[in-house]
């Protein structure tokens, strides 16, 4: 049930991606983000990771894509298909990845082809917040202290005055 | 469940987004590109985070953590995004070329410090 579950999830995640990254409209490629994301909380919550899904779907769909669009309007995105949103690399950059799939999939194969998964509920917002504020907590805090720096630098950037010319 | 499953479909969107991240041109389908490469790690420790069930729930913290960092990691990029346009009026990727390696200009008030040292 539950494989069933994460395959077609899975499947979803996949068209969603290829979707993101080839769609000529920029504004649709956003928004298959956003299938794409929530298809991925869908395997998170199969593998019986309910709080990491809730927060995947809250923090991704949630702010992440909303911050995008916002980004989207700001440098006026066109919403007309664009013949060039893909360079003209885009052969030689399929065939990177391509390559790199064979390896990393047969590299996956190899080390855990036999292996079995057995998801038991270990995933409830008591679990992992027990375990972030037990064992964790100084990488919680740690973590804290960059979001902070993020935010400092974000402000700094967008505050920043125009240079001047040289 | 196979644990093999998860991890390919990981696999397939790590290479999705080194795909969106070679090909494409707007500065903000890039960002887009790396979150989904983000993702892909995100199920590679929530994978095996219920293969090795460690009693720690290590996977599940650290996919959180991506997650904030993820976040964080957007909210600058995009910053920086919103700064080229302002600056250049565009956000094409392959046309910001401010920090490219000039070709050196070999002027004589050079030649003659390189001489100096």
């Amino acid at each position: 049930m539950t494989t069933a579950l994460f395959a077609v999830a899975g499947a979803v995640a996949v068209v969603a991606a290829v979707l993101v990254v080839t769609s000529r409209r920029i504004v649709h490629a956003a928004l298959w983000l956003v299938v794409a994301l929530g298809a991925v909380a869908g395997c998170f919550g199969a593998l019986h990771a309910e709080f990491v899904a809730l927060v995947q779907i809250l923090v991704y769909v949630g702010a992440i894509v909303v911050l995008v669009l916002f980004a989207l309007m700001l440098t006026r995105a066109p919403t007309n298909p664009l013949p060039n949103l893909t360079t003209g690399r885009s052969p030689f950059a399929a065939v990177v990845a391509g390559v790199l799939a064979v390896l990393l999939g047969t590299g996956v194969v190899i080390a855990f082809g036999n292996e079995k998964v057995d998801p038991v509920p270990a995933g409830s917002a008591t679990d992992v917040g027990t375990a972030i504020f037990k064992t964790w907590v100084l990488p919680f805090e740690v973590l804290s202290v960059l979001l902070l720096a993020a935010l400092i630098g974000a402000i700094a950037l967008s505050q920043r005055k125009k240079a001047k010319e040289d | 469940m196979p644990l093999i499953l998860p991890l390919l479909l990981a696999v397939v969107l790590f290479c999705i987004g080194v795909y969106g991240v070679l090909a494409r041109r707007n500065a903000i389908t890039l960002l887009m590109s790396f979150e989904l490469m983000l993702n892909a790690v995100n199920l590679n420790l929530i994978a095996f985070d219920a293969w090795r069930v460690d009693g720690l729930a290590t996977g599940q913290t650290l996919a959180v953590f991506v997650i904030t960092l993820a976040a964080a990691e957007i909210g600058l990029g995009l910053a920086i995004v919103l700064l080229l346009f302002r600056g250049h009026g565009h956000v094409d990727a392959d046309a910001a070329r401010d920090l490219a390696e000039q070709e050196r200009q070999e002027t004589p008030e050079l030649q003659e410090k390189g001489a100096a040292t």
